[in-house]
């Protein structure tokens, strides 16, 4: 009786031990993402001012400079990927959700599976042998179409679960008025599905906005100011991995500087685009 | 439409003034009933094939991507074949191309960095799937946990680079090893945070759809709450927290930018896991602008090539898991 009682007690305390230890673990993930965050901001903030943000990196041994170049030069990459990426990536989040058991949708899922799975400097390498070698030099342009590959899995993905789970009699009702299926699609199933839609694309551009290894043979940098697509044209990541990896530590204040912005870039993207799945009760 | 008939179904625009004072007005919304639904058709026959011209796009595009990498990979294939793969000197001056340092480290970092992931992934999705489901403090630990993948690896490269290679330089002086601070065990840390919300999302959500008439069996039975966990929850989960783990690597696999940044690029085999090393994507990264000869550049890209493969595989079986589970 008596060791039996010892048994359960035994049991009981391993099973509060077990919580314990999930509890203990499960929090201490967080930690290092607190550290990265304030040594981030710590390092970062100091160097921001509106001179970082105007102005062009200086040469070694001057100190002082900005990043106006990567500022724009992301912006202007980013803009251009998605211009690319969104229309493809919706009408191709459509198809699938509405033809859903034909062949070619069963393809094309199967292929939005690898992409998502491909690693980015593999795209990196594919845009450099699409773009840059028969263009003749590196470009933002390749660089935008490298990033734009890389948003098409999340933005066809998040169309296509949202479009499945609108109801089928929004479809039928449009349908016995007599609407054409174009009409049908983008003007009922689309404006009912846009919330999802909106938040897989904004998913997509804060998943691409901090990638640096696709633009490493095709946007390469630069350390001027440019607006040209046919040319390199610098951007945040690339400025972050060049100058942190540099002996300088003029260059490493920049990239510190970049580091935090880019971080609040991506991080505030993140959260807003999980508040306003929230709100428009999305499941992504 | 020139032809006597027509003329009443579709109109010119340029006549249909005059024509609309010869006609009663029925007629004439019913020829322009016509011509719209013509219009319509023809319009939605463009969007139709719009559709299935971008899904083939999407199809063309992943096999677009293979072969590319087939087609470029095709010169060092040739010149090295298969012993590529375990030629153990990469010496670009001499042309002589092994992956096999690169592919050890691949696997050493990505491996390490699973073994320190896993109990923290793990420990994540039961805190969140089982003990906690709901309440302010679990859903602000999963949205954190979710934010550890969106920070960029670039950052998680500086960071290393700055702060983490002091403390491991550290600690390896004093377990006495060659204190370099950059290096495989470094970089499989990097990865060990970075990949740990893969595993732990999927995990949660497959740990929430344990059918909790189950739990509830083991519970009437006499079992404590780690007693379910062990013997209900993760035999149910099996192939889902597998599943979990074979993304967590796939990525890991691939990842680029932290491990360049921490893991010291060189191309000797690593002799211990505290030495520097390189990744199959960290070569990539730090060689391709640099390769000067088309052979060079081929033993890259059929580098690029094999993690291609290699990371599809593993996404493909994990998918295939997580579909089967979610249909039973």
């Amino acid at each position: 009786m008596i060791s039996m009682k010892n048994n359960v007690k035994y049991r009981i305390g391993k099973s509060t031990g077990f919580q314990a230890l999930t509890i203990l673990l499960a929090c201490s993930c967080v930690v290092p993402l607190i550290f990265i965050l304030i040594y981030i901001l710590q390092a970062g903030l100091t160097k921001i001012n509106w001179h970082f943000l105007t102005n062009l990196p200086k040469p070694v041994g001057e100190s002082g400079g900005g990043i106006a170049n990567a500022l724009l030069g992301s912006i202007i990459i980013i803009l251009v990927a998605s211009v690319i990426a969104i229309p493809f990536g919706i009408l191709c989040g459509i198809y699938l959700s509405e033809n859903r058991k034909s062949r070619l949708a069963y393809w094309s899922r199967l292929c939005v599976d690898i992409l998502q799975g491909v690693p980015s400097i593999v795209i990196g390498i594919v845009a450099y042998f699409w773009l840059v070698k028969p263009l003749g030099g590196f470009s933002a342009i390749s660089g935008s179409v490298a990033l734009a590959i890389m948003m098409l899995p999340i933005i066809i993905r998040s169309t296509e679960e949202t479009l499945k789970l609108l109801p089928d009699s929004l479809r039928e009702a449009g349908f016995a008025l007599g609407l054409p299926f174009h009409r049908v699609v983008l003007k009922v199933i689309v404006p009912c599905g846009i919330s999802g839609i909106l938040s897989g694309v904004m998913l997509s551009v804060a998943r691409i906005a901090g990638e640096t290894a696709p633009l490493l043979f095709t946007a390469f940098g630069n350390p001027y100011m440019s607006f040209n697509l046919l040319k390199p044209m610098q951007s945040l990541p690339l400025l972050i991995f060049n100058y942190a990896t540099s002996p300088y530590n003029d260059w490493h204040d920049l990239a510190w500087g970049a580091s935090c912005i880019l971080l609040i870039w991506v991080l505030a993207l993140n959260i807003f685009t999980k508040l306003m799945t929230r709100k428009w009760k999305v499941q992504l | 439409m020139k032809s006597s008939v027509d003329t009443n179904l579709a109109t010119r625009p340029s006549e249909s003034g005059r024509v609309v004072s010869l006609k009663t007005p029925d007629t004439v919304s019913s020829t322009k009933r016509i011509k719209r639904s013509f219009r319509q058709i023809r319009a939605e026959n463009v969007f139709r094939r719009t559709l299935i011209i971008v899904a083939l796009a999407m199809v063309a595009l992943v096999l677009g991507i293979m072969l590319t990498l087939i087609f470029q990979s095709t010169l060092s294939i040739k010149s090295s074949g298969l012993g590529y793969l375990w030629g153990k000197t990469w010496d670009p001056v001499r042309d002589i191309f092994g992956a096999y340092p690169f592919i050890l480290g691949t696997l050493l970092t990505s491996f390490l960095a699973l073994a320190i992931s896993i109990p923290f992934s793990f420990a994540v999705a039961v805190f969140l799937g089982e003990y906690y489901p709901q309440g302010w403090f679990p859903n602000l630990l999963k949205n954190t946990v979710e934010l550890i993948a969106a920070v960029p690896s670039v950052i998680y490269g500086f960071w290393g680079l700055a702060v983490l290679v002091p403390i491991v330089r550290s600690f390896e002086t004093k377990i006495g090893v060659e204190p370099v601070g950059l290096g495989i065990f470094t970089s499989a840390i990097i990865l060990a945070i970075m990949v740990i919300p893969y595993a732990a999302s999927l995990g949660r959500s497959m740990i929430h759809m344990v059918p909790s008439n189950l739990k509830e069996a083991a519970y009437s039975l006499g079992a404590t709450r780690w007693e379910v966990i062990r013997s209900v929850i993760f035999p149910y989960t099996k192939s889902g927290l597998f599943a979990g783990v074979l993304l967590s690597l796939g990525r890991a696999l691939g990842e680029t930018m932290a491990v360049t940044m921490v893991i010291g690029n060189t191309s000797l085999i690593p002799k211990s896991i505290f030495a520097p090393g390189n990744t199959m994507a960290s070569v990539i990264a730090n060689e391709f602008t640099e390769a000067d000869h088309p052979v060079y550049l081929s033993a890259l890209i059929e580098l690029g090539l094999v993690l291609f493969l290699v990371t599809v595989v593993i996404n493909m079986v994990g998918k295939r898991l997580v579909g089967k589970f979610t249909n039973e």
